[in-house]
């Protein structure tokens, strides 16, 4: 640390860090792989060709349910749950700045929804709705369900990012003149839009990916995961693999632009 | 200047004040009610409602609502439900020794060992990137690793390590502890390196001054101060596994249980009285744990 040679301590870790990403990865780059496997190829290696024909099959209605419409379903479901989850936490991030009775036990129940488990909150809300007769449906009841989760993360992002936050800034607005909502607007929300960004990230990851809470609330029409999960217990060709790659590249797609657009904010906030 | 400056806040607060009406804490009240109605809805109520159904009566087609207890005494009397949650608590403490052990190195590796800032943030999204996709993906991925005719097998068998494919490698315990810890990792790791970055680099300077070893400032420094992260992680890690259903499913080929795979179980068959007992239950026991482990930690000094 404070002297230039690198000790025997941190060879050891890079190599130890090195197994663990490569423990990441390797598993997934098997799945991108063997997705191009031949007409006549199997579940594992070897590879018996190379070929796109799972993923034509992919878009054919018959073979593996019904992939657009699931795809569709979640990617707006994931929307609806990044745009909800970043102005609700941010309000909520707002609120904590300044002491409320029942803020403790606001924040508890926020921490309360991240140690539920899942499989809990998919029953409640699916016999919720059913003694209220409602019909659930993956806007309604799985949009509720995918909150309990996101919404927490996003809580405390906001809490973290408002606990390092210096009120002086807000200060020296207000005194040269500026209203409290343009204190907001021009000198807050820039500083915080970095976050917020990654809290939206967060809420459409997870929202996208998650399938517990999804399970009893998802009403008649499956979204992705839900569809992949029937897959896992009765499709044995590649074109699991195949709809794994297109999720897999859709969600890196989506967290490359991301953190491509955090970046460049940055760039532009400390350009003067 | 200084009269100016003390005086127009005041001035523009009560400029406001009249046009609006709004108090502070009014204003914090409406800030917070999204929230509160959110959660209040789609986590409070259905966990009451879950407490209430577990006391009603079922038959094949429908719940009717009564106070019996029996959705409790049949599952907790039965010594399948017993092996089951012993099951669970077998796979909870197994992924949280080996998560604990790797998140730490990791988070320790990337807060005192790489010099920049830069790479420090470039190494922890290339940890982070593979948890932002799909958990069931990374599930199945294992398949053509861990199976009878997958890469591990296939090495060892070409290498002449083996003669016969390993058998326990997919659909099994082993399989689905590694899988769990493929999936949670993370979940050590991140809070472990917030811990980890605000630890004062002084502090280490002043020991190694004082002439300790690399190792005693391991033990006596930096683990201490980690604790905090440690107990973040460990919630984490051990809800993420209590409520797992899938990859015990998934990775056991159906051959091992947990508790929400029963109750999945339960409620496929529409025995939903009998699953929110479980729940209940399940419910208790998760959050008996973590106010064990927010005993240690207090969360809101750890953001």
């Amino acid at each position: 640390m404070h002297s230039d040679k690198r000790g025997r301590e941190f060879y050891i870790l890079a190599i130890f860090f090195a197994i663990f990403v490569l423990f990441l990865y390797g598993p997934l780059s098997a799945v991108l792989i063997l997705s191009f496997q031949g007409p006549n190829g199997g579940l594992t290696f070897p590879l018996n060709g190379v070929s796109l024909r799972w993923f034509a099959n992919l878009f054919e209605t018959q073979a593996v349910g019904d992939f657009g419409g699931s795809f569709r379903r979640s990617a707006i479901l994931g929307i609806m749950v990044m745009l909800v989850t970043v102005v609700v936490s941010l309000l909520a991030g707002l609120a904590f700045r300044r002491r409320f009775i029942g803020a403790t036990p606001l924040f508890y129940l926020a921490v309360a929804s991240l140690v539920v488990p899942s499989i809990i909150i998919s029953l409640g809300i699916g016999v919720v709705f059913q003694q209220l007769g409602f019909q659930p449906n993956w806007y309604t009841s799985a949009f509720g369900a995918h909150l309990t989760w996101t919404l927490p993360f996003g809580v405390l992002i906001m809490f973290a990012v408002f606990n390092r936050f210096s009120p002086a800034y807000e200060e020296a607005a207000r005194d040269l003149g500026a209203s409290s909502w343009q204190t907001f607007a021009h000198v807050v929300l820039p500083m915080i839009a970095p976050s917020l960004i990654g809290v939206g990230l967060f809420g459409f990851t997870l929202s996208y990916d998650e399938f517990a809470r999804t399970l009893m609330t998802a009403g008649s029409f499956n979204t992705l995961p839900l569809e992949i999960y029937g897959m896992t217990t009765n499709v044995t060709t590649p074109v699991l693999y195949a709809l794994g790659t297109v999720t897999t590249v859709f969600s890196f797609l989506v967290i490359a632009g991301t953190l491509g657009l955090i970046v460049h904010l940055n760039r532009r906030r400390l350009r003067p | 200047m200084a009269t100016i400056t003390s005086s127009e806040p005041v001035k523009g607060q009560a400029i406001k004040a009249k046009r609006f009406h709004l108090l502070p804490a009014s204003i914090s009240y409406l800030q917070a009610t999204p929230l509160t109605l959110i959660l209040g809805g789609f986590l409070l109520l259905p966990v009451l409602m879950i407490t209430v159904v577990s006391f009603w009566d079922y038959d094949f087609a429908q719940m009717y609502p009564d106070f019996v207890t029996f959705n409790y005494t049949e599952t907790l009397g039965s010594w399948v439900t017993w092996k089951t949650y012993l099951n669970t608590l077998k796979y909870a403490f197994m992924v949280w020794v080996i998560t604990l052990f790797v998140g730490f190195w990791v988070a320790y590796f990337l807060a005192f060992h790489i010099r920049t800032s830069a790479m420090q943030m470039v190494l922890f999204l290339v940890c982070t990137v593979p948890f932002l996709t799909s958990n069931i993906i990374r599930m199945i991925s294992w398949i053509p690793v861990l199976g009878r005719n997958g890469l591990v097998n296939s090495t060892l068998i070409s290498s002449r390590l083996i003669s016969e494919p390993i058998e326990w490698l997919l659909y099994s315990d082993f399989a689905v502890v590694l899988a769990m810890v493929h999936l949670y990792t993370l979940f050590m790791v991140t809070p472990i390196f917030n811990t980890l970055m605000r630890v004062d680099k002084s502090l280490v300077e002043a020991a190694r001054d004082a002439g300790a070893s690399s190792w005693q400032i391991l033990t006596n420094v930096i683990l201490p101060l980690a604790k905090p992260g440690m107990a973040i992680g460990t919630i984490f890690v051990v809800t993420l596994v209590m409520a797992d259903f899938s990859t015990v499913q998934v990775m056991s080929g159906g051959q091992s249980a947990s508790v929400a795979l029963m109750m999945k179980n339960q409620m496929s068959l529409l025995q939903y009285p009998a699953a929110a007992a479980n729940a209940v239950v399940l419910l208790v026991l998760v959050l008996l744990m973590v106010a064990g482990i927010l005993r240690i930690v207090d969360i809101r000094k750890e953001l």
